[in-house]
């Protein structure tokens, strides 16, 4: 048991993001809507801009407190893993408020709030990276979920958004307890809830698997699996996606997964990696029924929103590939993967966000015409479409190629067979989007001004897109090095079972 | 050198973004930036296959290496890499490339419909052609295939034209779906025969010299061999996986079709030799008797279709698939002879075919129709064009002096060396029905007396004329002076392993 010592300073990336939160609120809150004399209105949209600042500077601040240290009574870790998440997670917040911007201005209440759980989302998030210990994993995954069941509600006077909120939170409440479940079997079959600990229990425990941490496994993947949205345990992500505000959507899709494999990639590295004959194939199967179902059902979807929503869930299918090949190769190649997916799902959502902001139509069949209406547009949400399905010279290639041999690296050759297989279908269902933009004709011809900060954002996501697919070394690189963090475990580990 | 092979991927790549940066309200710009470019990818391709040294036994010529990824994962030295090299097979298809751009920009240039967009999509394709001829590492020659891939729907689906035949209508978007699926599904099976070829090997390396250096073990060589051979071979149009061909590349723009159908195809074939055959040796002999087969079929039920239709374009494409399947012949004979045949067939059929395509997009341009039966003694009206048809034809049919004569010659050889008697025996009745199709739709649709309906029908165009006179060059070029060709080609067959004399 590491001692109860408390570096405080270890949480500054944290501290700034939960001031700036309430920051916001107050600005808000106190801000005479008349202004200040020369100090004039406050702009709603000004307030996204301050929120995206806010995530930034704690962005900058994570990269410049690089400190191997664990000195937090053994509760966090904060390393080159943590670092990486911190950036990647502080970024993913600057582009959600970017996005938000416009959209939160002329169609929600209460921006200050909204902001302010957007920055406590990426809190959590931060939190599911660094935890070293079940609990505090528990309580940064909490944190996330119940910033981001409130953002689902969010339009309050939108039917669709209610319902999500709504299914997302019973469920989401009913994974939790799952988790909490399974958190307790295997405190009580190895006596820590420290994953170095459960590390060390399970791999002197060199008899057969324990009942009751066998169920305490399967209720933890269970839980983490209603959170990344694994089938079966999916069921919130569709009417999520759908009901929530467009720019909650594209943070759900983005944080919530990439959190949960944050912590989902630790905890079974670090702690259940002994046991990995055990839970490798429940994962593997997961991984099947979820690339399986998510890609046949985006097929038959006529709203943009949904056809995401299911395509996420097959993307989830891919990353559990790297779960289920646990190695050190396999989790640098997931978390490169993730990054991938992530950038390019942004760049789809912002390009979504804006047409939305322009039209309030997200049916695909509105997109028709796309290409005569905003070539701009129908390019990067064609980049991004196409980064999806896996095509080259765009992240999605090289990211899927990646993990798919690492996962046929540890023998998993199958797996990466119906991935690569599920990932062909994906783009039947992409290019019919594409078919809309391309050949459809426009109803009617559109011209509205883009403010500059939304086209410079998705510009900015679509060069991320170009760059990871055209030389994605230095990003493998430093996934790689940190990676190897969590990992250093598993060296020890299988050193000591020899 | 390297710098040649490395600008011919390079090129198309910054042809396309340049277009993209031309303001679309000059159109008449954008067609000479894409003229340039293809000139310069021509020139550069000519010296390609001109500066090829043969002599001095394998090897790989103009080798150029740029680091993507190594050293990381489970990748070790020079893990990815794209690593771009010539040698004598893949010479004369990137001169091939070359020459069937050049040729395409020039009868594609009328269109206006979004030339801008046109030109991007098809210069990115070229590129992916290029890379794949040139690649010598197993992710980047799957990484430009899929750049070829990218393109294709929205070429055939904006810019192609619906069949329409009275009782059904063949849409362009239905032709462009079919192909993309078809070629990606191909690629489902390749992307597993690569990741198994990688681990099997366990180099932490996808450079394709040191993988065909490892010994595989047999039984994963027979095992893995099929993924590679269906894979690539349904982008060969090879039988049962064709139907994807004539639709597709009716369905395209002439252009297109001429790319497709002139180069992308031969990419599947060029697969099946530098992927399947030179990495799986054991396994490629142990599956020739199938590829053999699929290829004769091919061969036979192509003839067999192209004669059934009325359609010239679709004539056209079920002669692809049936000259596809001699390619496939050749490859299955595993001797020296056979499999040079292939290579040159590739050659030959790629230029005649390009040129076939051109021709009927010429018409179809004019006519409004493709019908041959409503046709009648148009050479009166368009001399020049029949001379064209007549000589691709002729090569399609195996005239001697012609490119095709000596490609269908060495196959033939090989496959009777081999001891498939019967399947050189079904050949060489393939080659008869190719004449007695393309004899007949010349003498219904452009001798004969002149059906009044087409008094107003022109000469080609001055551009659709060069890039015929520039295809038949090559096509006299290698059918009366072959040595070039068989030189480069048969040095490197003969070490490929596995390759018999």
């Amino acid at each position: 048991m590491p001692d109860a010592n408390f570096d405080w300073k270890l949480l500054t990336p944290e501290y700034i993001l939960v001031a700036w939160a309430g920051l916001l609120i107050m600005l808000d809150l106190f801000w005479p809507a008349g202004g200040f004399g020369r100090w004039g209105r406050l702009d709603k949209e000004l307030l996204g801009y301050i929120a995206a600042a806010g995530a930034l500077i704690s962005v900058l601040v994570s990269l410049i407190w690089v400190d191997n240290d664990t000195n937090f009574a053994g509760l966090i870790d904060i390393n080159d893993y943590t670092t990486l998440f911190r950036v990647f997670f502080g970024l993913i917040g600057v582009f959600a408020c970017l996005a938000s911007a416009r959209y939160v201005k002329e169609r929600l209440l209460h921006a200050g709030e909204y902001y302010a759980f957007i920055l406590l989302a990426v809190v959590g998030a931060n939190g599911m990276a660094a935890a070293s210990e079940l609990l505090t994993a528990y309580i940064s995954l909490e944190l996330l979920s119940f910033s981001l069941y409130v953002l689902t509600a969010y339009a309050k006077f939108d039917l669709r958004s209610n319902e999500g909120g709504l299914k997302y939170m019973l469920l989401g409440a009913f994974s939790s307890a799952l988790l909490l479940y399974g958190i307790g079997m295997i405190y009580g079959t190895t006596g820590s809830t420290h994953y170095s600990e459960i590390g060390k229990a399970l791999s002197t425990d060199t008899g057969g698997i324990d009942e009751a941490l066998f169920l305490g496994l399967a209720l933890i993947m269970a839980g983490l699996g209603f959170k990344v949205a694994a089938v079966p345990f999916h069921m919130w992500t569709p009417d999520a996606y759908e009901g929530a505000p467009l720019p909650v959507t594209a943070l759900i899709s983005a944080i919530s997964k990439s959190g949960g494999f944050a912590l989902f990639l630790k905890l079974f590295a670090e702690a259940f990696e002994p046991k990995i004959d055990d839970w490798r194939y429940f994962i593997a199967g997961l991984s099947v029924a979820t690339m399986v179902l998510g890609n046949l059902v985006a097929i038959q979807q006529s709203n943009i929103k949904r056809l995401l929503a299911y395509s996420s869930i097959g993307q989830v299918g891919y990353l559990l590939m790297g779960i289920a090949a646990l190695s050190p190769e396999s989790g640098s190649a997931l978390v490169l993967h993730m990054m991938g997916y992530v950038v390019t799902n942004l760049a789809a959502f912002v390009c979504v966000i804006i047409y939305y902001n322009w039209t309030g139509k997200e049916e695909i069949k509105d997109f028709a015409g796309l290409r005569d209406t905003a070539p701009f547009l129908a390019l990067s949400l064609s980049i991004a479409l196409f980064s999806l399905a896996g095509m080259p010279l765009f992240a999605g290639f090289a990211t899927k190629f990646i993990l798919f041999q690492a996962a046929a690296d540890q023998d998993l050759l199958w797996l990466a067979g119906v991935a690569v297989t599920m990932s062909f279908v994906s783009l039947y269902y992409y290019l019919v989007i594409i078919k809309e933009m391309f050949l459809g004709k426009a109803e009617a011809p559109l011209s509205v001004r883009v403010p500059w900060v939304e086209y410079g954002a998705l510009a900015l996501l679509v060069a991320g897109v170009l760059f990871i697919g055209l030389y994605p070394a230095p990003l493998l690189d430093w996934v790689d090095g940190s990676t190897a963090d969590v990992f250093a475990g598993v060296g020890r580990a299988a050193v000591a079972g020899q | 050198m390297g710098g040649v092979l490395f600008a011919l991927v390079t090129v198309p790549l910054c042809t396309a973004v340049l277009i993209m940066l031309v303001p679309s309200r000059y159109p008449q710009l954008v067609r000479y930036v894409a003229l340039v470019s293809a000139g310069i990818q021509f020139a550069l391709s000519l010296i390609v296959f001109f500066a090829y040294e043969f002599q001095g036994g394998r090897g790989l010529r103009f080798g150029f290496r740029l680091d993507w990824l190594e050293n990381v994962g489970f990748l070790g030295k020079n893990g990815i890499s794209l690593h771009l090299a010539v040698d004598g097979i893949a010479a004369p298809l990137v001169l091939l490339t070359g020459l069937v751009i050049f040729a395409a920009v020039f009868v594609s240039w009328n269109i206006s419909y979004r030339n801008k967009d046109f030109f991007v999509l098809l210069f990115l394709l070229v590129a992916g052609v290029f890379g794949v001829f040139e690649s010598q590492d197993l992710f980047f020659l799957f990484f430009w295939y899929e750049v070829a891939v990218l393109p294709m729907y929205l070429l055939i689906a904006v810019w192609g034209a619906s069949s329409n035949f009275g009782t059904f209508v063949r849409t362009k978007e239905y032709g462009a779906m079919k192909l993309v699926l078809y070629l990606v599904a191909g690629s489902v099976l390749i992307f597993i025969g690569i990741f198994a070829t990688f681990v099997e090997a366990d180099r932490g390396t996808f450079d394709l010299p040191v993988l065909g250096q490892v010994q595989y073990d047999s039984g994963f060589q027979k095992a893995v061999f099929p993924f590679y051979m269906i894979g690539f071979g349904v982008l060969a149009g090879m039988w049962p996986f064709h139907t994807w061909s004539p639709d597709g590349h009716v369905a395209a723009p002439t252009g297109v079709s001429m790319l497709h159908a002139g180069v992308l195809m031969k990419l599947g074939a060029f697969g099946i030799l530098r992927v399947g055959m030179t990495l799986l040796p054991e396994g490629a002999e142990f599956w020739a008797p199938v590829l053999m087969t699929l290829g004769v079929i091919g061969a036979l039920y192509g003839a067999i279709s192209a004669l059934a239709q009325t359609d010239l374009k679709y004539m056209v494409g079920y002669s692809s698939v049936s000259h596809m399947g001699f390619v496939l012949m050749g490859l299955a004979t595993m001797n020296d002879i056979g499999v040079s045949g292939a290579v040159l067939q590739m050659f030959a059929h790629g230029a005649m075919t390009a040129l076939m395509f051109a021709n009927v997009g010429a018409l179809y341009d004019q006519a409004h129709t493709r019908d041959m039966t409503t046709f009648g003694g148009i050479a009166k009206k368009m001399p020049r064009h029949s001379a064209f048809w007549a000589i691709a034809g002729l090569s399609s049919l195996g005239l001697p002096g012609l490119a095709g004569f000596i490609a269908e010659f060495h196959i033939f050889v090989g496959t009777f060396r081999a001891g498939y008697y019967w399947a050189g025996a079904a050949g060489i009745l393939a080659a008869a029905i190719t004449a007695t199709y393309i004899l007949r739709m010349l003498a219904r649709a452009y001798f004969g007396p002149l059906n009044e309906k087409w008094e107003s029908l022109r000469e080609m165009r001055l551009g659709e004329q060069f890039a015929g006179a520039l295809l038949i060059a090559f096509l006299l070029f290698m059918g009366l002076w072959p040595t070039p060709f068989i030189d480069r080609i048969s040095d490197t067959v003969a070490n490929i392993p596995g390759i018999t004399s």
